[in-house]
C-alpha cells in the first residue's frame, strides 16, 4: 500500500490541477493556425504568386488578423487579473516564453498588416481611399514584396514555435516537458492552415497545391508524434506516465478516434484520394483537419496538466 | 547572501494543522485556499505501516521555475534570504508559474493575483519567526538560514537524516524534511 492524503483543496489546483481551461488551447491553436497562415501567404508573396490575380495570398492576411486576434481575445479572458495585462508591455523577461510571446505579436501585427497592404480589398479601398495609393506604390517594388513574404514567414515561424515552447518549459507537467512539442504545434499549425487555404482558395492550381502540402504536413504530424512518444517513453517514470495517458489511458479515446483519427488519418487518405483525382475535392477533409488541430491542443492543454511528478509515485 | 528555509521533524508533526490556522490569520488567506497543508503517506502492508505526517507549502526554491516562466517579473526572490515573493501589481494573472510548480503550492487569489507562502516574509524582516513555526505545539518546524552554518537549521541537517518532496523535479527545494 502506498496512500498519500492532503488537506489541500486549492480551487483549480487540487484534485487534478485545471487552472487552464477552454481559452488556452483556443489561444495556441489560433495562434498555430495563423503562424501556419503567414509561412504559407509569406511564402506566395516570395515565390512571386501574388502576381495571379486571384492569388489566396491576398485574402489570408485580413482572415489571420482576425482569427489572432480572436485568440488574443480568448487569452485576455483567461488572465485572472485583467486591469494588469498592460504590464506584460513594461518589461521583457529573458527566460519566460509568455513574455517572448507577447513581444512576438507585436512583430506579427505589422507583418500582417504590411502584407495586407500590397492588395487591400475592395471593402478597405472604400473606406479608406488612399489604401489604393499605397499599394500601387508597394507593388513597384517587387524586392519590398519579397522582403514582406520573407518577414511573415519569419514570424509566422517564431510565432507557431512559440506556441508550442509556452507548453514545453514547464517542466513540472511531465507530457509537455518535451522539445518536441514546437514542431508538433508548429506542423499542426502548418496543416491546419493548408487545409484553410485549401477550403477558400479561387485558384485551381494553388488549391491543389495547398492539398498536396497538407498531406505532407499531416505524414510529418504523424511522424512528430511517433518521435515525440519514443522520447516520453524512453524517458523517466512520470514521462512514460505522460504518454500512457495519451495512448492507453484516459485520454486514448479521444486522442486515438479525434487527433489522430479524424485529425489526422481520415483527412489524408481522403485527400491523397483527391490529389490523385480519385474523388473529387470536398471541404469535407480539411474541416476534419482544422477541427482535429483544435482538439490537440484541447487534449495537450488538459492532459498536460493531469500529468504530474507525484502520479509516479503510485502505479 | 542568506538562504531562508525551513526544517520540519516528521517524528514530531503530528498533523495537529496549527499551523494552517496560523497561516491563515496571519496571510489573511481567503476562505478556501491554502498556503499551508497536512500530508500524511502512508507505506506498507498492515501489520508493518509506516506513516509520515508532514506540514508542506511552497519551498522557496533554488532553482525556480515559477520565477522564469514569469512573463512581468511579478514572480521574483526577494532581497532577503532567497524567499520567492509576488508582486501583486505586477502579476496578470496568467497562471504559467502556477502550472510550472511541481508541488502546486500557488494558486489564484480570489483578486486575481498568484498567491502563495511567503515563509511570513514581512514577520522575518522584524526579527519574528513564520507564523506557523511561532504556533506549532510539538516545536517540529525550523526555521533560519541554511547557509550558516552555525544555524539551527544548518546543524540539524548535519546531525540527522531527511529527505525533501520530489527531489527529481530538479528545483533544489529549500524545505527538508527530517525523518
Ligand atoms: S515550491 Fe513551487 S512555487 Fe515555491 S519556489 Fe518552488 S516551484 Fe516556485
Ligand atoms: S500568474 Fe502572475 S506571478 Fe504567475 S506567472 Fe503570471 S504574471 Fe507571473
Amino acid at each position: 500500500m502506498h496512500e498519500i492524503f492532503t488537506t489541500r483543496n486549492n480551487p483549480y489546483v487540487d484534485p487534478i490541477m485545471a487552472m487552464w481551461e477552454w481559452q488556452i488551447p483556443v489561444y495556441l491553436f489560433l495562434g498555430g493556425m495563423v503562424a501556419g497562415m503567414m509561412i504559407i501567404a509569406g511564402y506566395f508573396l516570395f515565390s512571386g504568386r501574388h502576381k495571379e490575380s486571384n492569388c489566396a495570398c491576398f485574402s489570408i492576411p485580413f482572415t489571420s488578423l482576425i482569427l489572432l486576434s480572436l485568440g488574443m481575445f480568448a487569452l485576455f479572458l483567461d488572465l485572472a487579473h485583467k486591469p494588469y495585462v498592460w504590464r506584460l508591455y513594461t518589461t521583457f523577461q529573458l527566460k519566460s516564453p509568455m513574455s517572448w510571446g507577447a513581444w512576438i505579436l507585436i512583430l506579427v501585427y505589422p507583418a500582417l498588416i504590411a502584407n495586407i497592404l500590397i492588395r487591400p480589398s475592395q471593402w478597405m479601398i472604400n473606406r479608406v481611399p488612399k489604401l489604393s495609393e499605397i499599394a500601387g506604390k508597394i507593388q513597384q517594388h517587387h524586392i519590398l514584396i519579397r522582403n514582406i513574404g520573407i518577414l511573415n514567414m519569419l514570424f509566422g515561424l517564431m510565432l507557431g514555435a512559440y506556441t508550442g515552447v509556452l507548453l514545453s518549459t514547464l517542466g513540472s507537467r511531465p507530457l509537455w516537458n518535451t522539445s518536441l512539442l514546437w514542431v508538433l504545434f508548429l506542423v499542426s499549425g502548418l496543416s491546419a492552415a493548408a487545409a484553410y487555404v485549401h477550403l477558400v482558395a479561387k485558384n485551381k492550381a494553388e488549391s491543389e497545391l495547398l492539398a498536396k502540402a497538407d498531406n505532407g504536413f499531416l505524414v510529418v504530424e504523424l511522424f512528430v508524434f511517433v518521435m515525440m512518444f519514443l522520447g516520453l517513453l524512453s524517458s523517466a517514470k512520470p514521462h512514460i506516465e505522460a504518454a500512457n495517458l495519451l495512448l492507453n489511458g484516459a485520454y486514448a479515446p479521444i486522442f486515438w478516434v479525434f487527433v489522430i483519427g479524424m485529425g489526422i488519418v481520415i483527412p489524408l487518405i481522403i485527400q491523397l484520394l483527391a490529389v490523385n483525382h480519385k474523388v473529387k475535392h470536398t471541404p469535407i477533409a480539411p474541416i476534419m483537419v482544422i477541427v482535429g488541430g483544435l482538439i490537440l491542443r484541447f487534449v495537450i492543454v488538459s492532459a498536460g496538466q493531469y500529468s504530474h511528478w507525484f502520479n509516479a509515485h503510485f502505479h | 547572501m542568506a538562504r531562508f528555509g525551513m526544517v520540519i521533524d516528521t517524528k514530531k508533526c503530528v498533523g495537529c494543522q496549527d499551523c494552517v490556522i496560523a497561516c491563515k490569520t496571519e496571510n489573511k488567506v481567503p476562505e478556501g485556499h491554502d498556503r499551508d497543508w497536512i500530508v500524511t503517506e502512508s507505506h506498507g502492508k498492515f501489520p508493518d505501516i509506516l506513516m509520515e505526517i508532514r506540514t508542506e507549502r511552497c519551498n522557496h526554491c533554488s532553482n525556480t521555475p515559477c520565477v522564469s516562466c514569469c512573463p512581468t517579473g511579478a514572480s521574483h526572490i526577494h532581497d532577503v534570504g532567497g524567499v520567492v515573493l509576488v508582486n501583486h501589481d505586477l502579476c496578470i494573472g496568467c497562471k504559467a508559474c502556477v502550472e510550472s510548480c511541481p508541488y502546486d503550492a500557488r494558486f489564484i487569489h480570489p483578486d486575481g493575483y498568484a498567491d502563495k507562502c511567503t515563509f511570513c516574509i514581512h514577520r522575518v524582516e522584524k526579527g519574528l519567526k513564520p507564523a506557523c513555526v511561532e504556533v506549532c505545539p510539538t516545536y517540529c518546524m525550523h526555521f533560519g538560514d541554511l547557509d550558516d552554518p552555525n544555524s539551527e537549521v544548518s546543524k540539524l541537517l548535519q546531525s540527522r537524516k531527511y529527505h525533501v518532496n520530489l527531489p527529481e523535479a530538479g528545483t533544489q527545494p529549500n524545505i527538508f524534511y527530517l525523518i
